[in-house]
């Protein structure tokens, strides 16, 4: 009944002695035993360890550069170990690449799925081994049997409970529906062992549902899934046991019974964090800096109005697609819109021009860190300097020891961890990528800041940091504007929150009215709270 | 386009939706190149109707049998997002060295000779396959450069000399007349290899493999799919039916020196693009392509009888091209629009940015 | 804080091997014909290869930002043609000039708008378009030809420059003001830079304030009135107007920029090396010409050099960084230790 949680000090425990001893249960479906891995000096894995039975669902957790990433990299093939174990349904094996790992029966499903647009749903499953027809019309080939391929998808289709037409192409398929195709893939390899990295960290609340009855239904056939996430209520509601990393190295495996989130935290992090994100400053917030009036994008949002004041963070939020990017991404001018105003310190702005807006004060943390946020390719320095090019000019050359000296002193306020400043930004964690953002628009002394879901995909450590940042940035005078689907930091960060539905603004509250329940209801639309 | 989309109106379940909408688009843009070919043969027979008698057809047949060879083989290469620009020295180079090989040994089989074209192209292809399979380099600059080397090869073998029709031995200048049922022969043997080329295309797991790497090259590794292998087979195969075409080419033209194929594979590219083939792969079809290949000779050909001097050629076929292009963006924007709006159940999931397939 | 390896990483890059292959080819050449290196050969030289060496420049720029420029030789020949037919008609030699770079800015507009607007790809629209122009050229001048302009615009075409001896083509100058010009906008300004981060990434680009589509409809509309230029130099040159000016020139200008080292994917690329490439280019067919080769056959040099610039990069370097890095630890490089630890991605 009570697990056993080995203090974080010690060598942690083995995974396997979480077991109560002599139950005698049927060999694990996976065993992963004291992995490592290197890459040239950075030791990515020192002691990667981690078992699965069959019909569980397991969860890992970990910081980023916890070693997770590498780790399943070894379980799809991708990576060979330096040195460890790995033994599936009890024969020890070793990948050579991702083949040997399909037929090992291990499925890896990753955050963002890619499928092959222009092709079927029916040929994104059965890639490379479409069913064949009996008969060849030319001999020593035989072509595909296409309405066996079509069975054949919607059989497993309605084994999973979802009703995907598998004749239609791949393209503009969400990305849950996306994921639903891949775990379906898996499905007809017969994978006994399916991995999910971060799954859910695109998800609507309704389409995390349904992926969790999927994972029910894969676990009622016997297979083994192993779920990675950085949610922990999403890990207390499906896992039933754990495995902690940490720096590269097992921590603790147990049974999710009798620990609290506190408990993992601590064991990822291993200090003691606050549980919530720092209170906002509370002060009086100030004169309004951003006011959006009545804006309007036929067919994606529709009237929205709201105000942010110096000083004050309000957070928007909502399901996923309920519009809320799309308004931020107006407001900042990427994209266009068809009414409405929005204003800066009083004074109109242009539609659909960020060099307008960028001039008016705002800054802009886009969603997607790595195609939006970051030339991937350029430099942590140059980055930094991205935004800020003309302030760096001087006789129309950019001076490169002003574009130095900017990119050294954020990264020290920021304490932003990387290797030399002329170094790729691709080198860098989730978390220091973030940094990086953020240092480019800071640099530019912004009077409003929206960031998009700043914290996502990074780390717990770096996470409080950037929370810290914001409400320092509040206290300062800078009026935030936040987009998040997590509800505890919509909750402690923000002094206001705004919450959209399918493209209007459904409801308002202040710090103190708000709860987790009533903002969620908003968001759904629905008087009774909803799963979060 | 949709403006009910928000407040409460739910998603398209989807239940055949996406499918009948995708067949839908893809006739319609097949049917566009018929159309515009149908104006065009109309147009210009009602001002000349000797454009639509036997001689005139048969011409044309044949000049777009050597050309729909090339596009067969280019689609190939286009559809896995590559590109291959040395067929039109390919063309060169197999034109004059088959008809070197009919001037210095008379007597010669035909079919021998055919086959050593077959042979010249698959060298060319073979070696632009490993370069572009093996290196995992741009098929643009290796193609580029095997235009320009396969080119100076053919100037050096080629020096000032020409060859002569009259040097060919008359069975083989007589191959573009021959006909059977009043339709060329070589007209019908390509559009037999267009249609094997387009059923394995369509029904054959290597075939489809070529659509899978154009579509998402980085998924088509990680699914399995040999890439490698594939990408050099399609290689192989363009400077194969380039070398074939070369032969072919030797017998429709008087002379042949080393000019003979110049700027062919920007032709080519165009029927290829004209035809319905993505420019950076993953769709399209070799009967398309075979459409958009006897597109553009038909046009060469219509301005020709009109009396149109053929100067307008090249301004219209750019046109052409550019027309077809801007539709095909528009067709996928909008086709990729309706598609989000089907998924499964009620969820309103919406735009996600970036990250939809 | 660099450290030796730091310092030596630059000397590994392409520019360097380019600039050790036109070393090479200066070698060979006058070891093969003593005239190689006179001045005389060096004048001959900017005449055969000044007017493709003006148009790598703006080509550099728009294959840095992530397209390309296929249409570069039929606006060349487009404006050679309008060049002649105007003034066959009787037009003032200053009014063909205005009229032909307006035509080559809105040639490049095209370019640029069907890019930027219509988001189509620039491979499939330059193609079309150098149809397109190189037709317009054949239905404005026909099979005519157009010749004896005055000597005084001719000689622009085939004179030296005043004041530099005899060794100094026009289109010489024009190359390498304009690589000055190009180098310092490229690698020093906000321009530039904005160039290289909307090659290496358009949205990233975009989102930080820059305008992709302005910039890049301007370096189409730039390409297309150096262009222009080009034609109207190539004209006088040869004193000849006709349709097929340039004809196929665009393979050269882009083979030029590739071996040069300026990827094809964009976001990388320099104007030094776009100035080592033409010297190699010009510099082979120059000594081929002189021990000689069949000249048109060089494209056997320019083919395997092209190869090269994108074979060499993937085996070359990496070895050269490693076995630099293998010295740097046995300490043989000394230097002070780097700041920080790079963390894995």
């Amino acid at each position: 009944m009570h697990a056993e949680v080995r203090p974080v000090d010690s060598a942690g425990s083995e995974p396997g002695q979480s077991d109560q001893a002599g139950r005698g249960e049927a060999p694990p479906v996976l065993a992963l035993s004291h992995a490592a891995k290197s890459f040239g000096a950075v030791r990515a894995l020192t002691d990667g360890s981690v078992e699965l039975r069959a019909g569980e669902v397991h969860a890992l957790l970990g910081e980023n550069g916890a070693g997770k990433s590498t780790l399943v990299k070894i379980l799809a093939g991708v990576h060979q170990p330096d040195s460890g174990t790995l033994t599936v349904g009890g024969r020890a094996v070793t990948l050579h690449g991702p083949a040997a790992a399909r037929e090992a029966g291990l499925a890896v499903i990753y955050q963002e799925p890619t499928l092959f647009p222009d092709l079927t749903v029916a040929e994104n499953m059965f890639v490379g081994r479409q069913p064949l027809a009996s008969a060849g019309l030319l001999k020593g080939g035989r072509r595909i049997d296409r309405r066996a391929m079509q069975r054949d998808a919607a059989a497993v289709f309605a084994r999973l409970g979802v009703p995907l037409d598998p004749a239609r192409p791949a393209r503009g398929l969400s990305i849950a529906d996306q994921q639903v195709v891949e775990i379906g893939k898996a499905l007809s390899l017969d994978a006994r062992v399916i991995v999910m990295d971060e799954p859910t960290a695109a998800l609507s609340a309704a389409e995390v549902d349904r992926l969790f009855e999927v994972v029910r239904t894969l676990q009622a056939q016997g297979a083994a899934v192993l779920f990675i996430s950085h949610r922990l209520e999403e890990v207390f509601a499906i896992c039933s046991r754990v495995t902690v990393m940490r720096d590269g190295g097992h921590v603790l495996t147990s049974d999710l019974a009798g620990l609290t989130a506190q408990d993992l935290v601590r064991a990822m992090v291993g200090r003691e964090l606050a549980e919530r994100p720092p209170e906002a400053a509370g002060a009086e917030p100030g004169e309004p800096v951003l006011a959006v009036r009545r804006l309007t994008r036929e067919g994606v949002f529709t009237d929205v109005s709201l105000t942010v004041r110096a000083g004050e963070i309000v957070a928007l939020a909502g399901l996923v697609g309920s519009g809320r990017s799309e308004v931020a991404r107006a407001v900042f001018g990427i994209d266009r819109y068809d009414a409405g105003q929005v204003t800066v310190h009083g004074q109109r702005l242009k539609r659909a021009s960020p060099v307008s807006a960028m001039a008016a004060g705002i800054g802009f943390v886009p969603e997607d860190r790595r195609q939006q946020g970051l030339v991937m390719d350029m430099s942590v320095q140059q980055n930094v300097a991205l935004a800020s090019l003309g302030a760096l000019r001087r006789g129309g050359l950019i001076r490169a020891s002003a574009e130095r000296a900017m990119a050294t002193d954020w990264a020290a306020r920021l304490k932003i961890k990387y290797g030399r400043l002329t170094d790729p930004v691709s080198m860098l964690s989730g978390g220091n990528q973030q940094k990086v953002v953020l240092a480019k628009w800071l640099g530019r002394r912004p009077r409003v800041l929206i960031v998009d879901e700043p914290t996502r995909g990074i780390d717990v450590g770096t996470k409080a940091e950037v929370h810290h940042l914001l409400t320092d940035l509040a206290r300062d005078g800078v009026g935030i504007l936040m987009i998040s689907s997590e509800l505890p930091e919509v909750l402690g960060v923000s002094d206001r929150i705004l919450v959209m539905r399918e493209g209007a603004l459904v409801a308002e509250f202040t710090h103190a009215d708000a709860s987790e329940e009533a903002v969620m209801s908003a968001a759904m639309g629905q008087a009774a709270g909803g799963a979060e | 386009m949709s403006t009910a989309t928000v407040a409460g109106s739910g998603q398209r379940a989807d239940r055949g939706g996406g499918a009948g909408l995708a067949e839908r688009v893809f006739r319609i843009r097949e049917s566009g190149i018929v159309a515009v070919l149908i104006v065009f043969v109309a147009v210009t027979t009602a001002v000349r109707p000797r454009f639509l008698d036997a001689a005139n057809i048969q011409f044309v047949l044949v000049d777009t049998a050597t050309f729909a060879l090339l596009a067969l083989g280019q689609t190939m290469v286009v559809i896995s997002r590559n590109v291959d620009l040395s067929v039109g020295s390919v063309v060169g180079l197999s034109a004059y060295l088959s008809a070197t090989l009919f001037a210095d040994h008379p007597g010669i089989p035909i079919p021998v000779v055919f086959l050593a074209g077959l042979g010249i192209g698959l060298a060319c292809g073979i070696a632009n396959g490993v370069m572009v399979a093996a290196g995992r380099v741009p098929s643009l600059v290796v193609t580029l450069a095997t235009l320009y080397i396969i080119r100076g090869i053919d100037i050096l073998i080629v020096g000032g000399n020409e060859v002569d029709a009259s040097s060919l031995p008359n069975a083989f200048i007589d191959i573009p007349k021959d006909t059977v049922a009043g339709i060329p022969v070589i007209a019908i043997a390509v559009a037999v290899v267009v249609a094997l080329g387009a059923y394995y295309l369509r029904s054959y797991r290597s075939g489809r493999d070529l659509y899978a790497i154009g579509s998402n090259p980085p998924a088509a590794r990680l699914a399995g799919v040999p890439v490698g292998r594939r990408v050099f087979t399609a290689f192989a195969v363009s400077g194969a039916v380039a070398g074939v075409a070369g032969v072919l080419w030797a017998s429709q033209y008087p002379t042949i020196n080393s000019t003979a194929g110049n700027g062919y594979e920007l032709q080519v590219v165009s029927a290829v693009v004209v035809g319905g083939v993505a420019i950076f792969g993953g769709s399209g079809t070799a009967a398309g392509a075979a459409l958009g290949a006897l597109l553009l000779t038909t046009i060469n050909s219509a301005l020709y009888v009109l009396g149109i001097s053929s100067f307008w050629d090249q301004a219209i076929w750019g046109f052409l091209l550019l027309v077809a292009i801007a539709l095909d963006q528009a067709i996928t924007e909008r086709l990729t629009s309706a598609l989000r709006k089907i998924n499964t159940g009620k969820i309103n999931t919406g735009e996600r940015g970036t990250r939809h397939a | 804080m660099p450290d030796l390896t730091d310092r030596l990483r630059p000397a590994l890059r392409w520019e360097s091997g380019l600039a050790a292959v036109v070393i090479l080819i200066l070698i060979i050449g006058s070891a093969a014909s003593p005239q190689f290196l006179t001045g005389n050969n060096l004048f001959n030289l900017g005449l055969t290869n000044g007017e493709i060496a003006i148009m790598t420049l703006p080509m550099t720029l728009i294959v840095i930002s992530g397209e390309i420029d296929l249409s570069v030789a039929s606006i060349l020949g487009m404006s050679s043609a309008l060049l002649g037919y105007l003034w066959s008609k009787g037009w003032p030699m200053p009014a063909i000039f205005v009229f032909v770079g307006v035509v080559g800015l809105a040639a490049g507009a095209v370019n640029g708008l069907l890019v930027t607007r219509l988001r189509l790809p620039s491979l499939a629209v330059t193609i079309g378009t150098l149809a397109l122009y190189r037709g317009i050229a054949t239905i404005v001048l026909g099979p005519n030809t157009v010749s004896s302009f005055p000597a005084g615009y001719t000689n622009l075409g085939i004179n030296a420059v005043p004041f530099t001896g005899n060794d100094m083509t026009w289109s010489t100058l024009i190359f390498l003001v304009g690589a000055l010009i190009f180098g310092v906008v490229l690698h020093a300004t906000p321009l530039g830079r904005s160039v290289y981060a909307m090659g290496a990434s358009a949205e990233a680009a975009q989102f930080a304030g820059i305008r992709v589509k302005r910039i890049k409809t301007g370096l189409f509309m730039l390409s297309g009135l150096v262009c222009a230029l080009a034609g109207v130099l190539w004209t006088f040159r040869l004193d000849t107007a006709v349709q097929n000016n340039g004809l196929g020139l665009e393979l050269s200008v882009v083979a030029i920029v590739l071996l040069a080292g300026v990827s094809i994917f964009g976001g990388k690329g320099s104007v030094i090396g776009v100035v080592l490439a033409v010297l190699a280019f010009a510099g082979i067919q120059n000594a081929l010409l002189l021990t000689n080769f069949n000249q048109e056959a060089t494209g056997i040099v320019t083919g395997a050099l092209l190869l090269a610039s994108v074979f060499l990069p993937t085996v070359f370097l990496p070895q050269a960084v490693r076995l630099v890095r293998r010295l740097g630890r046995l300490r043989l490089l000394a230097g002070p230790a780097t700041a920080g630890q790079p963390r894995q991605p």
